[in-house]
This record gives C-alpha cells, structure tokens and sequence, in this order.
C-alpha cells in the first residue's frame, strides 16, 4: 500500500438521497488525510432494509454487488456506524455456506470503515481545520458504538474545531428510536423514544445536536422540528470538514 | 398464562397513554443500570467472567442430555424425585398430583417464572388448593391478579400508592392511619401475614436458578429469605426448572452466580443463596420430608441445534430489559405472555409460535444495548434477527411492508435503475419541502410525519452532483 491509500467512499443510501453535502464532507475529509477517494457508480445500499426485514435472499443479493463493487480498493469508509457495522460484521455471515464469497466479504469486512474512526484510528488525524460558533451535544449512535467502538474518535475531532463547545446528554448512548423501518412499523414508541432524546439533547442547553448517522439525524430533526426546538441538526462530518455554510441544518429552510 | 403478544402494538399504545405505568417506569428507569455499572465496575474480571458463563453454558447445552442425566441419578441418589415433563400439561399435572398425594390445602410459592409459564397458580386453585405468593412482589401481585411485567421485579409497573390500595383492599382489618411512607411499611406488613401463611402450608414450591449435575442440587437466590422459607417448613418442596437450567458443576454454578446478581441488581450476590439437595436427612433439624424436582422442557429442546440454542444459555438476570428502551417505553405487560423486553421477543415465539408473537422481535431498533450487558453474551439482536426471518419465510409479517420491500429490493440490485429513481424522489421531496426545508405531511407516510416532520432533502443526489462535479473538473 502506498502512503495515499486509495479509498472507496461507501456513501449510503441516506446521505445520496437525502444530504449529499456529507458526502462531499466525508470526501474533503479524507483527501486531507491524505487518501485518495474514488466512489463505485455501482453502489445502492448496504441491504439493511431487507436484512432487518428477514429478506435474507434480497440481503445476499445487495451484498453480492456492494461485494463486485468495493472490493478493488485499500480502505472502504461509509460516513455511518450502521452501514459500516453491516459490511463489517454482518455481511460475511450472509455467505457462511458459500466459502468463495465468505472469503471475499471477509476481506471486505476487514477494510471497511466508518467515517470518523477511519480519519483518527487509520490515518492518524488528531486535528482539523474547522469553526463552527456554537455549542453542541454529540449522540452516540447504536451501531457505531456497540459494533465499531466509535466513542471518543468524533470528540477528540471536534474538541480542535475553533469557537465549537461540546457538553454531553446524560445518555448519549442510549437509542434515539430510529432503528430503520421500527420507526415507521412501531411509530408510537419511536415517538416515545426520540421524545426521550429530545428533551435530553435540549436539557443540555446546545445549540446543536451532532452524530454519524444519517438515520438517527432526520429522527431527531424531525421530531425537534415539530417541537419547533431551535436546536439545530447536523451530521458530524459537515462540521470537521468546514462545510456548514455550504447547506442550512437538517430540516430547515435556507 | 394469556396470551396477548399478537395485540402488542394496542398493547404498547395503551401502556404509553396510561399514567401511572409511565410513571412506574421513569421512577425506575435510571435505578438498575446504575447499580449494575457500579458493580461491574468494581469487577475487574467481569467481561472475562462473560465470556466463562457463555462456554459453561454452551458447554452444558452441547451435552444436555448426558448432564441431565447426571444430575437426575445425583437427585435420586440424594433421596429426591426428577418428575421429566414433555409439555405444560404434564407439569401441572405433576405438580398436582404431588399436591394430592399429601393431601395439599395451602401451597406457598416463592417466585418462580417457569410457574408464570406454565400456569401453576389457576391449575392448583381450579383443584381446590390455594397457592400464596410469598415474594413481595407476587404477593400483591396475586392480591391484584395481574401478572409479572418484568422477570426479577414482578410489580414493576406499580406506584407506592398502587400498594397500599391493594393492601387495604384484602386486609381489611388495617387501621385507616396505617402509612405506607417507605418501602419497609410495605415489607413489614406482608410479612406479617404471611408468616402464618409459611407455618400453615402443606407444600412449598420455587423455581431453580441452577440445577447442579454433579451434585444433584437446586439453587434458588432471592433477597427476602421467601424462599428459603417455602421450602424448607412445608413437608414437600417441590422446585420448578426448565431443562436448560442445568449445569456441570458447583463451580460452574458459582461462576454464573458471580454474574447474575451483579448484572441483574448490582449486588456482589443476592441476600439469600440456597442450594438443597434432597430431603432432610436423618439427623437434619430442618427442611422437607419430599424433594421433588419437575423438569420441564415446554418447547425448549425445539430450539437445539437451531440457530435459536443461544437464547437457552439466559440465566434470566432481567439485565437486557433494565437497559432497553423499548422495555422503558412500554413496559413488560405489552410483550403479552410471561417473559418481557429482549429475552422475552427472542424466547417468546420459540415457545409459542412466530406466527402469534412476531410482533416482540419486529418491536427492537436493534440498538444493541441488551446484547452488551448480556451476562451469558447471547446475541438478542442477532436472534431478533432469525426470527424475522423465519416470519418472512413463512409470509407472517404484513403485505404492504413486503410489497414496499419488493419494489425497493428491485431496484436496489440494478444501480443504474436505482440511481434515475432516486433522482426523482429526491427532487420530487425537495420541492415539497421548499423554503422550509421539512415537510409536515406526507401520504402514506404517517408513521413518521404523524408526530414528526420529514426533512426534506437537498434536492438532488449525490451520485447526480458527484457526476457533474467530475465532468467539470474532467473539462
């Protein structure tokens, strides 16, 4: 491997649908870290919409292409602990009977990264260059957390933004109710459980709530959106990469 | 026990609209977690101990035959009765019989969840014997027929105040400036009644924690000394276990014992730990003239050798539902049968069916909180997971979400499809949300914008604004 690895941006479905600017984020991101980034046209998803749903057939055939599509490159990274969780720990299992792609997936797993903990772990950035006035409450999201030990790597990050406080919930760990299709099959208790978060996030008293996942950022959005918080929404990588005027917060207007 | 579990979601929406459950559970919420942080704090070895209790019990269930029978001939040695019970019915029927045969008026009860299981209590008063719980707990849970909402701490859901209604409701004899101000008010006065209760009865019957091979013992812990009490006055003790409870060891049950207080209510070890082994032998001041063990498989050996066998390694600590927001947000009574929060959505449709229970594992974000405090390492989410496999399969879940699925899995295999599909529905949200940036209503997608707004997005996709900025820096 060279000193500039090359690295296949898994972008997700979520951020390409939804908020592409965390793409370009995680990409200005990881150039500075020196990688060079290139992104697979064909990528969809990582299949946790069927895989959660039981689908395992559908799963087997998403991972075959995520599979194709990455597996050429030094380092996969995805801006999200869930996405990165899945190709890390989940998809090899898909092929347990199939030893020729378990072994492939495997390799894959091996190389697979979310966003934040690739930057501070792999390549080593314990700074970035980045202002962000305000202050803001980091939610440690499920599967970055429990799957990847993503924890400390986001606040050491935006412990260098200048002008950025951060001050803690009092259970930054605990779920925000998103959980894929739960919030939609089970709308009543995702309710209850992001009304949860959101009386945590808004007790601390910051501006602004981040975290790494596309997923749990439009739960929480939403749902202080229709509390009319003022607290603002924004993924953690928009800010270390300096991008935050480029697009206003999630869930609001220009 | 009545099954509820395929109402769960009109379950779960009464339990959030109703008060006092609400309260029940923000009152408790913060206790167990705390208490079991400190304790496994002050353990250095515990995640080592994890990974012991995991391959004792992976051990014993890759040889339970062989284990089971070791410690049924270790029971008769020591002068006991292994009654071996292929299903419910025929464990009632045990325990009845054994009731009968010693012409049983008055049963106490420590508590046992197997006995919730099987339906003890209703079977024993249909035959005219009175059983009497003797965990505090059960106790007024019984005063207000309800059953258990969680699996250590049965009353759970109940406020102070809820006790002392139920209190004054059968002991009618209590001075109207009686207070019930602290727990202790509480204890003392069901004690009070039930020490007569413990000096009248003909049996006693409790549940096991560990059933020991190599010495053919049964283990119960409890904190009130309840069952200590119920099974050594009454002439028979008859002990309730599933087959999985079994373990090679005393040793072996030692080292799960390091584990299940801490992880269950944060103490080193329970107030009270008992192990009987037979009878009272000659000479022995105290304890039952009968020892009886009914051995109940219920469904359980249809989860060997499936990808299910892991949830059989439980030791029933109650640590996954004291972390589980779900649990918190619905408490136990929504699950629908005897067994709540996480153990319960993967245990429950082992034991009565996918097709009637789907709904527990469907009711998880997958957020893994439960798997990591597991003291046995048994992957809930990843079980959760089979189950809602096993409902696709069979075509359990409801059409519309399996059509969505279809529509969205066709297009996720085909990039390039996938990639002009979602150009539209970006574009399409994005104008909807316009100046706002979110959009309050959307048909058919009440679930979220019921009680949320949608942030809209930014209006065109990445691969879209990537492909551009390519061609431009390409020019």
């Amino acid at each position: 491997m060279t000193d500039r690895p090359r690295v296949a941006l898994f972008v997700t479905c979520l951020v390409d649908l939804h908020r592409p600017t965390i793409g370009f984020a995680a990409i200005r991101l990881l150039e500075n870290a020196g990688c060079q980034v290139e992104v697979p046209r064909a990528q969809t998803c990582c299949g946790q919409p069927a895989y959660n749903s039981g689908d395992r057939a559908t799963t087997r055939d998403i991972a075959r292409t995520v599979i194709d599509a990455f597996s050429g490159y030094d380092y996969v990274v995805a801006p999200s602990g869930s996405c990165a969780g899945m190709l890390r720990h989940h998809m090899p299992h898909l092929f347990d009977d199939d030893p020729n792609t378990r072994a492939r997936a495997d390799a894959l797993a091996a190389k697979t990264h979310e966003l934040i903990s690739f930057l501070t772990d792999i390549r080593g950035m314990t700074e970035v260059t980045a202002a962000y006035a305000g202050t803001a409450t980091y939610h440690d999201s499920c599967s970055g957390l429990r799957e990847l030990g993503v924890k400390a790597q986001p606040r050491t990050l935006l412990a260098s933004v200048a002008g950025l406080s951060l001050t803690e919930m009092s259970e930054p760990e605990v779920c925000c109710g998103f959980g894929g299709t739960f919030c939609v099959k089970y709308p009543d208790i995702s309710t209850r459980m992001v009304s949860d978060k959101t009386r945590d996030i808004t007790a601390t008293g910051a501006d602004t709530i981040l975290a790494g996942d596309l997923g749990c950022l439009l739960n929480m959005a939403g749902r202080l959106r229709r509390e009319n918080s003022p607290v603002h929404v924004r993924h953690v990588a928009e800010v270390l990469a300096n991008m935050t005027g480029d697009v206003p917060p999630i869930g609001e207007g220009r | 026990m009545h099954l509820t579990s395929p109402s769960f979601k009109q379950n779960a929406a009464k339990a959030l609209a109703d008060p006092g459950l609400q309260k029940a559970l923000a009152f408790t919420r913060p206790a167990f977690p705390a208490k079991r942080a400190a304790a496994v704090a002050g353990l250095p070895e515990f995640e080592r101990l994890r990974e012991i209790g995991r391959d004792i019990k992976n051990h014993t269930l890759a040889h339970l035959d062989f284990y089971l029978e070791t410690w049924a001939a270790n029971v008769e040695r020591a002068g006991g009765t292994v009654h071996w019970c292929a299903t419910a019915d025929e464990a009632r029927a045990a325990v009845l019989k054994i009731c009968q045969e010693v012409g049983a008026r008055t049963v106490t009860k420590g508590k046992s969840m197997i006995s919730e299981e099987l339906g003890i209590n209703e079977h024993l008063e249909a035959h005219g014997i009175a059983p009497v719980e003797t965990d505090l707990g059960e106790y007024i849970l019984q005063i207000r027929d309800e059953g258990p909402s969680h699996i250590i701490a049965p009353a759970f859901h109940l406020n102070r105040e809820d006790w002392e209604e139920s209190f004054r409701k059968v002991h009618t004899d209590l001075p109207a400036d009686r207070v019930f101000h602290e727990r202790r008010d509480i204890l003392t006065e069901a004690r009070s009644r039930l020490r007569q209760k413990f000096l009248a009865a003909d049996v006693g019957i409790t549940g096991a924690n560990f059933l020991i091979a190599e010495t053919g013992s049964s283990v119960i812990v409890t904190n009130e000394g309840n069952g200590d009490l119920t099974q050594t006055l009454p002439k028979v003790h008859i002990a309730l276990a599933s087959i999985e409870k079994v373990v090679p060891t005393l040793e072996d049950a030692c080292s799960l014992l390091r584990l299940l207080a801490r992880s269950a209510t944060g103490q080193d070890y329970s107030v009270y730990t008992t192990f009987s082994t037979g009878g009272r032998r000659a000479g022995d001041l105290d304890g039952p003239e009968q020892y009886h063990v009914v051995l109940v498989d219920n469904g359980r050996s249809n989860m060997l050798g499936t990808e299910f066998q892991d949830m059989l390694r439980c030791i029933r600590c109650a640590a996954c539902m004291n972390h589980c927001p779900v649990y918190f947000s619905v408490g136990g009574h929504s699950y629908g049968w005897v067994y709540p929060g996480p153990m319960g959505s993967v245990l429950t449709p082992g034991l009565v069916g996918v097709d009637k229970a789907g709904n527990l594992p469907n009711a998880s974000t997958f957020c893994g909180k439960c798997e990591s405090v597991c003291p046995v390492k048994i992957p809930l989410p990843g079980l959760m997971r089979h189950w809602r496999e096993r409902e696709f399969e069979r075509h359990l879940g409801p059409q519309s979400v399996r059509r969505g699925l279809g529509v969205w899995g066709w297009f996720a295999r085909r990039p390039g499809m996938y990639r002009a599909a979602t150009r539209v529905g970006a574009w399409v949200l994005g104008k909807l949300g316009g100046r706002d940036g979110r959009l309050r209503r959307l048909p058919l997608a009440g679930g979220w914008t019921g009680t949320r707004d949608l942030p809209a997005p930014e209006g065109d996709t990445f691969f879209a604004r990537y492909a551009r900025a390519q061609r431009k820096g390409a020019a």
